[in-house]
């Protein structure tokens, strides 16, 4: 039997403004076979939306091939179809004509497209809501009506773009266990899931198998079967022993790619929007009992509330910083990093200063060349530029202003936002 | 940014209550005494003909400089009313009661009607001078700005967020301090638009401004209104470009010299504390902020300003808690007094006025003529929507192209229809064309880009997972423009067709009596009831076509677009 769906050597790649090109995803092999739910995990910025809207047809590949039961996808297939993060519901249309809205597309006729419409309403449990306007609901009863709409088009593949991410946890683990009991009772139209997720329970708790993503450019790095049987138990050993791996994964990952790098940043090293005032919450959190300095990831995670997408890039500039070292699914605050999460906001700010000027190049470059001028100042673009020739324009533009709020924290240098001018000059 | 239409839609009644037949009256009344005034001292303007206008291009810079001044003056002097009166009705529940509606009668009033009953008494001011004609031609600017930066500012006040007040009120701030320091910046972003509106606006009575004729009262002041209105009676079609392009010129200067460093700083104070990417730059305000020199100039007022703050002692208390109901009383007592002895003096001076007046037949012609401006705005109204609305989904779609398309309309919302009184008399007269249909495409001339600009505002803010979504489940053709693109853009296009149309009324004074040397072109419509009573210094038929145009624009607001806008606010507005 012939898979679902066939990606072959997937590469994506946007023009960026000054030239060249900015590559999101290179060389995805996927498969989808009959009955099988495919989790795409990965942080935000990896590409995996990208690839969903790949395999919807709402964007083309670069280059590689994209098949769909043998043909190539070249625009939205009637057989595929999407739920997403937002919802995307029409606030204008009521729950019935926005289900009915994929129906009318097809030009079925208007008495198969009422009762069709019904049944998958009904099937999704919103019978009652179906003249309400998607403003009057809740976010889980406007979920369903988005998987209500995939569904009544009875797609053979149904994509998931992060669909439980804008609930809460109650309405999503209640919404993720309807759908489930659906899908193992047979219920559903489709033949094939395919959920994209930053969240590593969830991932492990719905697939079949999960492909890992690694960022910039998106590639899947490997692949995880969940021979789980359904319903699965979060508090299943073998559960929480396929999270751990997973967390391991992702970290040793990084950690490989940090030393072939030469394991230092460099004038070109992308910094994401981490605050020094979050490191120093995870710092003090790290040096405090039970933990004393060291972690499991997703242990302290889940004790922090804190998805991948939001503890990784902290983790990832502490140990840039050398606060802290990653690998094998842990964090370990260094001798630097228990000093920095002991002492007073002063001589915090003092050891911060420090490893800047050691360990992130950029800091130290724009302090070096405010020092160098007369005027001891530089405008915002003279680094900006700089920076472009190393990323993309997006990408420069953070990059850039993570460094002015960690060099305001350490007092290394200040910026002015209405003129555009970095200086020497402390307001004081 | 919302931007919302240039009229009240705060009420949803449809009847009328008590207080917008008071601030009708008033209205009325206060237009007949000018009338009436204007009567008595309308003489011939001798003094400013002594320095004729020449058409020779070597003038243009002279005359723009002039016309350029004039409007930053309009600009100020709107300004100060906007922080004043819009600051009083959205302050005081008492007098917004009839500020609110009186606003609402004001930008219903076609601005040219106003010019030919005040021009008379401004000239009074200083006889014989140069000075009364710069006055009346600054106030018919005015008149054509303040509207709808009032109504902004007082929606804006009105929307003020109660957290910002609170923490204004912790601070200790008083009144004036809160206004400047909390009111105003939050008001800002829609204030900037409006200005920029206000501003085509003035533009587009320019002419009509600075040419001035009433009876036998007449003045030209020297600007690039009075050379279009001199090329158009010598027929010197190269005049005409050579003042297309010196409009170009002042409107390219005060875009980048004034408003586009205005929307930039003005992004500053944004409610939403999200960074965008297409943060407005202005290289003129990138300067400024840059230079020692700059900040040194505004260090003494930004001091004079923190003195003022000081004057009056910090205020802790609550608000409405240290209100003393007696006071409160007599301040009503009082208030209603002043409101009445002003209603009752209006309503004189209209009985005194209608007393001499006309036959109850020329009422009757007046609405007739009405109706069929009425039904030619409407028609044009429609056409325009059929052709722009399209086009601007299809733009603000496309933000490239939007970034491009948006400029050209805003200078196009500036020409003023009298640039096009050549071709339309050519075309008509060449043709032999029935007038009454083929002079309304100028009433929509300046207007159409205000639903131009509101549907690309529109189609612009559709989420991308929208369009996803409906291209996923293959939602094309008529199915796509009728369930996705036109619900998402109708909000905008409300309040877009809602500027046009009052605009469109406006404009009809122009657009339905339209010259070329010595050929006149009129087509049946209270436009050109008013312009020829204007002509003839007829000031019965000018008063009674001014309270019927409106009339007719007040309550088509109230049963039609308002009802309208709600609709579209209820069912179609994305959260």
């Amino acid at each position: 039997m012939n898979a679902l769906l066939d990606l072959h050597d997937v590469r994506r790649a946007f023009p960026k403004s000054g030239g060249g090109e900015l590559l999101v995803l290179d060389g995805i092999d996927l498969t989808l076979k009959q009955g099988e739910i495919v989790g795409l995990l990965g942080r935000s910025g990896s590409g995996k939306s990208t690839l969903l809207r790949i395999i919807a047809g709402l964007s083309p590949p670069s280059s590689g091939s994209a098949i769909y039961l043998d043909k190539p996808i070249d625009g939205p297939a009637s057989g595929i179809a999407m739920v997403f993060q937002g919802f995307a519901l029409f606030p204008w249309l009521t729950v019935l004509e926005n289900v009915q809205l994929g129906l009318e597309a097809l030009k079925l006729p208007p008495a198969e497209i009422r009762t069709r419409a019904l049944a998958a309403i009904d099937l999704i449990g919103l019978d009652g809501y179906e003249s309400a306007y998607p403003r009057e609901l809740s976010g889980g009863m406007r979920q369903r009506v988005g998987f209500a709409r995939a569904l009544v088009v009875h797609p053979n593949i149904l994509l998931m773009d992060e669909p439980f991410s804008a609930l809460d946890v109650l309405t999503a683990e209640n919404l993720r266990t309807d759908l489930l009991e659906l899908w193992a009772e047979g219920d559903l139209p489709i033949k094939g899931i395919i959920l994209v997720t930053h969240n590593i329970e969830e991932a492990v708790l719905m697939c079949d198998r999960v492909l890992l993503f690694s960022t910039n450019p998106g590639k899947i790095v490997s692949e995880i079967p969940i021979a789980l049987r359904q319903p699965r138990d979060r508090n299943d050993p073998a559960f929480s022993a396929l999270v751990e791996r997973i967390y391991v994964e992702m970290t040793t990952r990084r950690a490989d790619r940090a030393a072939q790098k030469g394991d230092r940043a460099t004038l070109g090293t992308f910094l994401p929007r981490v605050s020094a005032s979050t490191m120093s919450g995870l710092a003090e959190a790290l040096i405090a009992p039970p933990y004393n300095g060291k972690a499991d990831l997703p242990e302290i995670a889940s004790e922090l509330q804190l998805e991948i997408d939001e503890l990784f890039p902290i983790a990832e500039a502490m140990q840039l910083l050398r606060l802290a070292e990653i690998g094998d699914g842990d964090i370990k605050l260094t001798e630097t990093g228990k000093r920095f999460a002991a002492e007073e906001i002063d001589e915090r700010k003092r050891i911060f200063a420090r490893l800047l000027i050691r360990y992130a190049p950029l800091a130290a470059h724009i302090r070096r060349v405010l020092d160098e001028r007369e005027s001891h100042t530089a405008p915002w673009h003279r680094f900006l530029d700089e920076l472009e020739d190393h990323m993309a324009e997006d990408a420069a533009d953070e990059t850039l202003r993570t460094v002015v709020a960690w060099a305001r924290f350490a007092e290394l240098f200040s910026y002015d936002d209405d003129s555009q001018m970095f200086s020497l000059e402390n307001p004081s | 940014m919302r931007i919302l239409p240039p009229v009240s839609i705060e009420a949803r009644r449809l009847l009328p209550s008590g207080w917008d037949v008071l601030a009708a009256l008033l209205v009325l009344g206060f237009i007949v005494a000018f009338a009436e005034a204007s009567k008595l001292l309308a003489q011939p303007l001798t003094l400013l003909t002594a320095q004729p206008l020449s058409l020779a291009p070597s003038h243009l810079p002279e005359y723009a400089l002039r016309t350029a001044l004039r409007m930053l003056i309009a600009m100020v002097v709107s300004l100060g009313f906007t922080f004043t009166y819009a600051t009083l009705a959205a302050k005081s529940a008492r007098a917004s009661a009839l500020l609110i509606p009186l606003l609402d009668i004001l930008q219903s009033l076609p601005i040219l009607g106003f010019i030919s009953v005040t021009v008379v008494f401004f000239l009074s001011l200083s006889p014989g001078k140069i000075l009364g004609a710069e006055i009346a031609c600054v106030f018919v600017l005015f008149t054509s700005q303040a509207w709808n930066m009032a109504f902004s500012f007082y929606q804006s006040l009105r929307t003020v967020p109660p957290e910002l007040i609170e923490a204004g009120r912790m601070f200790g701030l008083n009144g004036w301090a809160r206004f400047w320091r909390i009111e105003v910046p939050f008001a800002m972003p829609p204030l900037v638009w409006n200005m920029m509106m206000s501003m085509s606006g003035g533009w587009f009575f320019i002419v009509a401004s600075e040419a001035i004729s009433v009876g036998k009262t007449s003045f030209a002041l020297p600007g690039i209104g009075s050379y279009i209105a001199l090329a158009i009676a010598h027929k010197d079609l190269n005049a005409i470009f050579w003042a297309i392009g010196a409009m170009l010129v002042v409107i390219l200067i005060y875009d980048q010299l004034m408003f586009r460093p205005l929307v930039a700083w003005a992004y500053r104070f944004r409610i939403d504390q999200e960074q965008s990417d297409d943060e407005p730059e202005s290289w003129m305000l990138t300067m400024f902020r840059r230079t020692r020199l700059f900040n040194m100039a505004s260090a003494p007022f930004d001091a004079f300003m923190h003195w003022t703050y000081r004057l009056q002692p910090p205020s802790h208390g609550q608000s409405g808690a240290n209100a003393n109901p007696v006071v409160s009383r007599l301040a009503n007592l009082s208030w209603t007094f002043i409101v009445m002895a002003l209603v009752a003096f209006a309503v004189w001076r209209i009985y005194l006025f209608t007393g001499a007046a006309l036959p109850f037949s020329e009422v009757v012609k007046a609405f007739g003529l009405g109706f069929l401006t009425m039904i030619r705005v409407f028609v044009l109204i429609a056409v325009a929507s059929a052709i722009w609305t399209p086009i601007g989904i299809y733009v603000g779609l496309r933000p490239k192209l939007a970034g491009i398309v948006q400029p050209v309309a805003q200078f196009l919302a500036a020409f003023p229809a009298n640039l096009l009184f050549p071709v339309a008399v050519y075309a008509i007269v060449t043709y032999s064309l029935n007038p009454d249909i083929w002079l309304s495409p100028l009433m929509v001339l300046g207007t159409q880009w205000y639903i131009l600009f509101n549907v690309i505002a529109g189609a612009s803010t559709l989420p991308r997972e929208l369009r996803d979504a409906g291209t996923n489940f293959g939602v094309g053709g008529w199915l796509w423009w009728r369930k996705i693109a036109l619900p998402a853009v109708f909000p905008f296009y409300v309040t877009g067709a809602i500027t046009a149309s009052g605009g469109s009324w406006n404009a009809a004074i122009v657009a339905e009596w339209v010259n070329w040397g010595s050929r006149n072109i009129q087509a049946h419509g209270l436009g050109s009831y008013i312009q020829n009573a204007t002509v003839a210094g007829d000031f019965h038929r000018i008063v009674l076509g001014i309270a019927v145009m409106a009339l007719m624009v007040t309550v088509i607001n109230r049963i039609f677009w308002r009802p309208l806008y709600w609709y579209a606010e209820r069912k179609y507005r994305l959260a």
